[in-house]
């Protein structure tokens, strides 16, 4: 095979994990690849923050050995991007943060070390919202991801920097994290495939904390496969982590191909709202169509009442769970540290004045309010409750249905600065992906089609994604729905031109 | 329903973060209008209905008190601001 003829940072995982397998390419090469791509894109893209240049070559070394070896598993030698919520030991974690700028952790998180143990390359760490707050990557402590697929405008968040590092074939695939929609909002701005596991399904430890009761950690591609496979490493209990389910985990790549039939697919009319993107609902119905093609039946009649409550219901228990999980941040163990003050609490508050951007204070005060004295009733509490509500309908609607279907993001990628000033209009970004999370329940976004730039150059477009949502620990299901949509269409092979 | 300046300071102090005069005004904004959302959830009632912490069958998930080995001291000293003879130098507590 012409090695030239080959993009090789374009590579799918599995495709290039063949390669490798078959010594056509070495994992050098492939790395090389990825670093050089990344040298000629990212100043105009910045996915990322850190680059891990030397390590990625090292930990290419061992790969190509390790399949000289015959000793490799489908991950050895591919470039992998993790973002930088996610700990890795002796490389810095940021969480894109000036209050963690310098924070090198000493410890890997569980699926950092899954993906060593599985020989996967490191190739750097991805910007992202910082502490994982936010829907575009515009509050990055640092600077912005811009979306391939129009530089001009936001590749979502949190987990922008990830997302856009799959779309640019800065990496061949990407570790994210979702608390109310962070890998699948940006998976569908920028055309990839983006998974967000059962809460509980892949082990938290050595995340970051957000929101501890809704963030998970899940693979970002450019092929649903890859989501599988990253899935049959980075999945499993971890007594390290309390949250972390002692359910077996199924082979994910097994469970992919064949067709729909039998398969029960719902709609739920809820996450259509008025004022959504035409073009959008436009993609989403014609994509639930060609899954009708495929042999699955399709209830356009789905309704949960509760999906209204949900933003709500959201930004008060993640706020109070962030303002709880960021009080470590005082200055004191790690991380900056303001000294100039006249006490011990005014360093504290400066410390976190200075070292926290806007969005992050925010969310720290909303959370403050809502636990406060005389009002955690009416709100933490209040909140929790209709989180029953919630998934006690979702629970409902998969008693006659495997799957539901609905759109990730009301609109496509918006422009760079035209949400910031506004956190509310922000806020509204991620009504479909909430939901999903306050539920606990595993979904995906899935390239669905693409919508023209309302205000951009005639002819430009940019993508959408499908969501697919499916029961607690059912993964193997929505990949399964996934994928055959994905071979059904041609979405998934499209390319950004940069 | 507003948020008063003096409740955003309140907030502020406990959660220790430090405001300029600017950002007292802008927030009071900002969070007013959030919080006028919620008052959505007066919608819903919830009368007999349970709480839900998380969405998992867990409860009470111990470890086993096992002693082992933590890190060593100079790892967990790499990141401090102020490392001093082995120990994290902070401000005086107590006056």
């Amino acid at each position: 095979m012409e090695e030239g003829a080959l993009e090789l940072h374009y590579l799918t995982v599995h495709e290039a994990s063949r390669l490798l397998a078959q010594r056509e390419i070495t994992s050098r090469q492939l790395t090389e690849a990825v670093l050089e791509r990344i040298r000629q894109v990212d100043g105009r893209v910045r996915a990322y923050v850190t680059v891990t240049e030397d390590v990625a070559l090292q930990q290419a070394e061992e790969a190509d050995a390790r399949l000289a070896r015959g000793d490799a598993t489908s991950l050895t030698g591919i470039p992998v991007c993790i973002k930088d919520v996610v700990c890795t030991r002796g490389v810095r974690t940021t969480c894109s943060s000036r209050i963690l700028e310098n924070f090198v952790p000493p410890y890997d998180a569980h699926v950092t070390e899954r993906l060593r143990e599985a020989g996967a390359v490191m190739v750097g760490k991805s910007n992202m919202d910082e502490f994982a707050m936010g829907s575009s990557t515009e509050n990055s402590g640092f600077f912005p991801t811009h979306n391939p697929w129009d530089l001009e405008r936001v590749p979502g968040g949190s987990s922008g920097g990830s997302a856009a590092g799959v779309a640019a074939g800065e990496c061949l695939f990407a570790l994210g994290s979702d608390t109310g929609g962070s890998i699948r909002q940006p998976a569908s701005l920028c055309g990839v495939a983006g998974l967000k596991p059962t809460y509980g399904r892949v082990s938290r430890f050595g995340l970051v904390a957000f929101a501890s009761s809704l963030d998970q950690i899940g693979p970002l591609a450019r092929d649903v496969r890859d989501c599988a496979l990253a899935m049959d490493f980075i999945a499993g209990y971890d007594p390290r982590d309390s949250t972390s389910a002692p359910m077996e985990v199924p082979d994910f790549t097994a469970a992919l191909g064949g067709d729909l039939a039998g398969l029960r697919i719902g709609v739920p009319k809820e996450y259509f709202p008025e004022g959504m993107d035409a073009g959008v609902r436009q993609v989403i119905s014609e994509a639930v169509r060609v899954m009708e093609g495929l042999g699955a039946s399709v209830d356009w009649e789905v309704s949960l009442p509760s999906t209204r409550y949900a933003l709500a219901c959201y930004y008060i228990i993640a706020p109070s769970e962030a303002s709880a999980n960021l009080a470590r941040y005082d200055g004191v163990k790690y991380g900056f540290s303001y000294q100039e003050g006249d006490s011990m609490w005014e360093n504290m508050e400066k410390t976190r004045q200075h070292g926290f951007g806007d969005e992050v204070k925010r969310r720290i005060m909303l959370g403050t309010y809502a636990l406060s004295a005389g009002y955690y009733d009416a709100y933490y509490l209040k909140a929790q409750k209709v989180r029953t509500l919630i998934r006690r309908e979702f629970d409902a609607a998969f008693q006659s249905c495997d799957v539901l279907a609905c759109p990730v993001s009301p609109t496509p990628a918006f422009r760079l600065g035209e949400k910031v000033d506004d956190p509310f209009q922000m806020y509204l970004s991620d009504v479909c992906t909430l939901p999903i999370n306050i539920a606990g329940l595993p979904a995906i976004s899935v390239p669905a089609g693409f919508v023209p730039a309302g205000g951009g150059p005639e002819g430009q477009r940019l993508p959408v994604g499908l969501q697919l949502i499916g029961r607690p620990f059912d993964e193997a299901t929505v990949l399964r729905a996934a994928y055959a949509f994905q071979e059904a269409t041609a979405w998934h092979k499209a390319r950004p031109l940069l | 329903m507003g948020l008063t300046r003096e409740e955003v300071l309140h907030i502020a102090r406990l959660a220790r973060v430090g405001l300029s005069e600017e950002d007292v005004a802008r927030f009071q904004e900002q969070l007013s209008e959030i919080l006028d959302h919620f008052d959505v959830l007066r919608q819903v009632d919830t009368e007999s209905v349970p709480p839900t912490s998380h969405t998992l069958d867990l409860q009470n998930v111990t470890s086993p008190d096992q002693v082992r080995d933590s890190f060593p001291r100079k790892e967990v000293l790499a990141n401090a601001p102020l490392p001093e003879e082995g120990f994290f130098r902070v401000r005086a507590v107590l006056e």
